[in-house]
């Protein structure tokens, strides 16, 4: 058994860096990485068989039912190679899997040499995994390629190996064949990781410089900080300083994770590790910054740090405008844990008080309103989600718009929006469709590469503002599901425009408010008006609904005024069913929202406001 | 006190399509006999819980109005109908007006039975017409046949009747305008003094509501049946029967007391299954089950399901939503300022009559009799 006992493997603090194999797993969310990673914790033998339970390190409730890993980890794992019986250190870091993390993941990229590619062989690679894949040969790590699920009925291992083999430029039979579920080919791997990954390269001497690649806030422990050690090394005693703030703090603990926490004596060049420093926030504690020592602090930061940036603006509201205050303390809960979420308040007159918040992209978005839902029972509209527009007005002043209430009425000189690179695969057989959805985006092509015979990758720049509007619902539609997608913003480019607001009896309903590109106004302002139609119900007075770009009508649909709210009569003289039938139609009416005289249900905004029709049509299901 | 009396006949030969009142067939109740029997044995069962009204209610009140609702009441002898009366009066004092009325089916009826009735003291008479079209009253899944009105109402009339009433359904599925102003017209035809018509509302659990899901017959529209309304008001006026209450159109003094007392919040003691009673802002009512009432009289228990003591804001909310429904209205002094301001829209869009409004009251004008139950959900407490 090539496991050795963590007490006789060699010690954090105490390993030669030549023992040591630094590595992650890249690999598409429902591909197999989380049970590889239970295999692996189960035969290197740091988690028994009798503790194990399913995807062990994912924590967040919201991580395991979803399948997909948000906060990354570091395994020490003890391994006695099959190749030369010798014993060696493998540090498993753990990689977030999704779009809107690239920042976390070229982190964790960072903090090792080498990387799985893990591939599911039933589904083949997917466009997050290559972006990752293409991150990862930026960082010039080691590519292990590694199919998975072999034992899958609908295994096409051959066929894979092909793609796999066509992507990183190795032999098809280089593939590595694993499952994790059945644990076949996984002591073959780790065998390989010793051998193929190169060892950490670092000076001992040198004053310490260890890179942040994750930050935890736990409730008891405040933040975790999770590090791997470039030069020098960390000890429990020290007084550590972060290179971006220059703030000192003390060291309250200094261990490695296998799988659970351990206090060590401290670490060394190459090791992966966590500090424990007291701190509350991790916004102190930036991933990508360098912690090094207070005493003989470096003078150069490790390369690649940056501030993490917002994309994707939404408005969340509480349904009940008593639960504002909750609403605050669940988000700043949840800012002491996610560095890159920020908010402040906002006040709509439709949806009142509430928080614009700024979130890396779609998914983080869903993320967040999903925790504060379900950890602070919160019942929440979040508006139509809005990008970065910056606006320079006709005297010059430049400002910038992540709201479209905020957006100026007219005297505009130029507008720029943020762009991104999107990367599309499928199945070839979608090529057509796909280049329709994105030349309806207002996409530019920028190239198309066949992966295999019938697999395709489809790259195009597009507005970020255009994706974020149900394309990835579109896309998956359109691609049978088969359809994957990644994006990296790549700048700024000036378009045309506008926005448009949506007027009830002639107010202005600041929710309903969306930017658009000019051509697509008119349809934006036609399918809103018809849905509002359909939402409102009719009130004594006619209601005209109206589309309007400034004072320019562009559509308009009218709510026809209730001709008959009434009930002929009381059965039997059953007077208090019909004051209780009264009486609850009364409470419905308090749960509307008044724009100006006019009652809106709240069903109408969270449905006019939901840009996935798919969900909204299940829903009504 | 005045105590009016509401007596439930819950049978039918044969329960109709759109109907989900307390009422049971003969198959429904799994009996064989027919309901002659029933309806015998059921007059002791009323009789006894008359009784036990006046021992709750304490004093010899004065009954100013007595109504044979159903169910089908006239399935009933007239010597039963007229026990169940004798015995309202021995328990408590008739007024010397006393109204008394029958719901009656035009088809379970014939001169003599007409006659019995008036001799047995019942002295206003009110036929469930519904709908002068065979295929209305088809989708409605009545049995009568609309030629019969003529007929029973003439008869009526002719045993001695001065009260004659018609009650009307409009907005059945499938009825045209042109169907309407027919029911319109025939019932204007006929010797009568009052006028019910009443929006049909398709309950869940009926038969028509399952057809309706089925899309065996098709959706009502809500404006069409509005105009409907209109159609009936206009026309109901202008042959001199005037609204005195949201459905209920009526030749001068010929007023229902008996619907009114209901409007104007006065006390009823409704017996049989599943009746409502209201006695001083106190509401019981009684177990909805033939068989279970039977049970419990039979038993000396009471009948009574539940009961529920209004709360001064209940009472104050019923007052709003029946008086409303009178062309008298509300009294502007009886309500709060929010009332009045909420209101205050109302007659601005030409719901509630401006000239009233301005001397002091709230009423509807004909848009606004339409949409009553918004207006009064406006200033609910």
């Amino acid at each position: 058994m090539p496991a050795i006992s963590i007490a006789k493997a060699p010690q954090p603090a105490a390993t030669n860096p030549a023992q040591i194999r630094n590595f992650c797993i890249i690999a598409h969310i429902d591909h197999g990485k989380s049970t590889l990673a239970d295999r692996m914790l189960g035969i290197t033998g740091v988690v028994e068989d009798r503790n194990m339970r399913a995807q062990y390190l994912d924590r967040m409730d919201i991580e395991r039912e979803r399948g997909i890993t948000i906060k990354s980890q570091a395994v020490r794992l003890p391994w006695r190679s099959g190749i030369d019986n010798e014993e060696y250190i493998l540090n498993m870091i753990d990689t977030p899997g999704h779009v809107d993390f690239t920042y976390e993941v070229s982190r964790s990229l960072a903090a090792c040499e080498g990387a799985v590619l893990l591939v599911d062989c039933a589904q083949g690679i997917e466009a997050q995994t290559l972006a990752n894949l293409y991150l990862a040969m930026e960082n010039n790590l080691t590519i292990i390629p590694v199919l998975n699920k072999i034992d899958l009925p609908a295994a096409q291992p051959e066929k894979f190996a092909i793609e796999l083999a066509n992507l990183i430029g190795c032999k098809p039979e280089d593939c590595l064949r694993v499952s994790g579920k059945t644990g076949a080919g996984v002591e073959t791997l780790l065998d390989q990781i010793v051998k193929q990954i190169p060892p950490p390269i670092g000076d001992p001497k040198a004053p310490t410089r260890a890179l942040i690649f994750d930050s935890v806030y736990d409730s008891y422990r405040g933040v975790v900080t999770y590090v791997r050690v470039v030069d020098g090394h960390l000890s429990p005693r020290d007084q550590i300083q972060m290179y971006s703030t220059g703030v000192r703090h003390e060291m309250l603990e200094v261990g490695v994770i296998s799988p659970e926490p351990m206090a060590s004596k401290g670490l060394g060049v190459g090791e992966v590790g966590y500090l424990i420093t007291g701190v509350k926030d991790v916004r102190q504690s930036r991933v990508g910054d360098t912690v090094t020592t207070y005493n003989n602090p470096a003078t150069v930061a490790l390369a690649g740090y940056k501030d993490p940036k917002p994309m994707v603006f939404s408005g969340l509201f509480p349904l009940e405008g008593a639960e504002y205050p909750m609403l605050r303390e669940a988000l700043d809960k949840l800012q002491l844990n996610d560095a890159a979420l920020v908010f402040e308040p906002e006040s709509s007159d439709a949806l009142g008080f509430g928080f614009r918040c700024g979130f890396l992209g779609l998914l983080h978005m869903e993320i967040v309103r999903e925790r504060l839902e379900r950890e602070a029972g919160l019942t929440l509209i979040s508006t139509a989600p809005s990008v970065v527009y910056k606006v320079t007005l006709d005297d010059g002043k430049k400002i910038v718009v992540t709201n479209p209430s905020e957006y100026p009425d007219g005297k505009i000189a130029e507008v720029q929006e943020p762009i991104v690179k999107a990367t599309i695969l499928a199945p070839s057989e979608f090529i057509g469709t796909i280049m329709e959805l994105c030349q309806q985006r207002r996409g530019v092509q920028k190239g198309m590469d066949y992966l295999s015979e019938d697999r395709v990758e489809i790259r195009y720049t597009l507005p970020l503002a255009e994706i974020v509007f149900d394309f990835f619902d579109q896309l998956k539609s359109r691609t049978k599901g088969y359809g994957s997608l990644d994006y990296e913003p790549i700048g700024e480019e000036a378009g045309d425009l506008v926005k448009v607001d949506i007027l009830l009896q002639g107010e202005k309903v600041d929710a309903f408010s969306q930017i658009v590109h000019r051509d697509k106004a008119y349809a934006y302002g036609v399918t809103m008006t018809a849905k509002l139609r359909e939402l409102i119900p009719r009130q004594q007075f006619e209601v005209p609904i109206q589309a309007a770009i400034g004072a320019k009508v562009i559509a308009r649909e009218n709510i026809r005024a209730i001709r008959k709210d009434v009930l002929a009569k009381c059965y039997g003289g059953d007077i208090t069913r019909k004051r209780k039938l009264l009486e609850k139609q009364k409470e419905g009416k308090k749960r509307m929202k008044m724009v100006g005289r006019v009652e809106v249900p709240q069903e109408a905004f969270i449905a006019a406001l939901t840009t996935d029709s798919d969900k909204a049509s299940e829903k009504k299901k | 006190m005045n105590l009016a009396f509401y007596v439930h006949i819950p049978y039918c030969i044969k329960r109709c399509g759109y109907c989900d009142f307390n009422t049971y067939t003969p198959s429904e109740l799994q009996i064989t006999t027919g309901l002659k029997s029933i309806t015998n044995s059921y007059t002791n069962l009323l009789i006894a819980e008359i009784k036990s009204a006046r021992k709750q209610v304490g004093d010899r009140s004065t009954v100013p109005s007595i109504f044979f609702g159903g169910g089908t009441p006239s399935l009933m002898e007239a010597a039963d109908i007229e026990s169940i009366i004798t015995a309202i009066g021995s328990e408590f004092d008739l007024a010397s007006d006393v109204e008394i009325t029958l719901e009656s089916n035009p088809d379970t009826v014939d001169r003599e039975k007409l006659e019995n009735f008036y001799k047995a003291g019942v002295n206003r008479i009110s036929f469930g017409m519904q709908s002068a079209v065979p295929h209305v009253l088809a989708t409605l899944d009545r049995t009568h046949n609309p030629d019969n009105l003529y007929q029973v109402t003439q008869w009526a009339s002719e045993v001695g009747f001065k009260e004659i009433s018609v009650d009307l359904i409009y907005g059945t599925p499938g009825e045209s305008k042109a169907d309407w102003q027919k029911t319109i017209d025939t019932a204007l035809s006929l010797p009568i003094t009052h006028i019910s018509a009443y929006a049909l509302i398709i309950e869940e659990g009926t038969k028509l509501a399952a057809q309706i899901k089925r899309g065996e017959v098709g959706l009502v529209d809500d404006d069409l049946t509005a105009e409907k309304y209109i159609m009936a008001d206009s026309a109901f006026t202008k042959f001199g029967f005037d609204w005195y209450e949201l459905s209920n159109w009526a030749k001068p003094n010929s007023e229902s007391k008996h619907n009114l007392a209901y409007w104007l919040g006065h006390n009823w003691w409704g017996a049989g299954p599943g009746a409502h009673s209201h006695l001083n802002g106190k509401r019981f009512w009684n177990v909805k089950h033939p068989n279970l009432y039977k049970q419990k009289i039979d038993a000396g228990d009471s009948p009574v399901a539940d009961s529920e003591d209004l709360k001064e804001s209940q009472m104050e909310s019923e007052r709003l939503m029946l008086s409303i429904r009178l062309p008298s209205g509300v009294e502007k002094s009886t309500l709060n300022e929010k009332q009045i301001l909420d209101l205050s829209g109302y007659v601005k869009s030409g719901h509630l009559d401006k000239g009233n409004w301005d001397s002091g009251r709230a009423s509807l004008t004909l848009e606004g009799r339409l949409i009553a139950d918004r207006i009064v959900r406006e200033i609910l407490l």
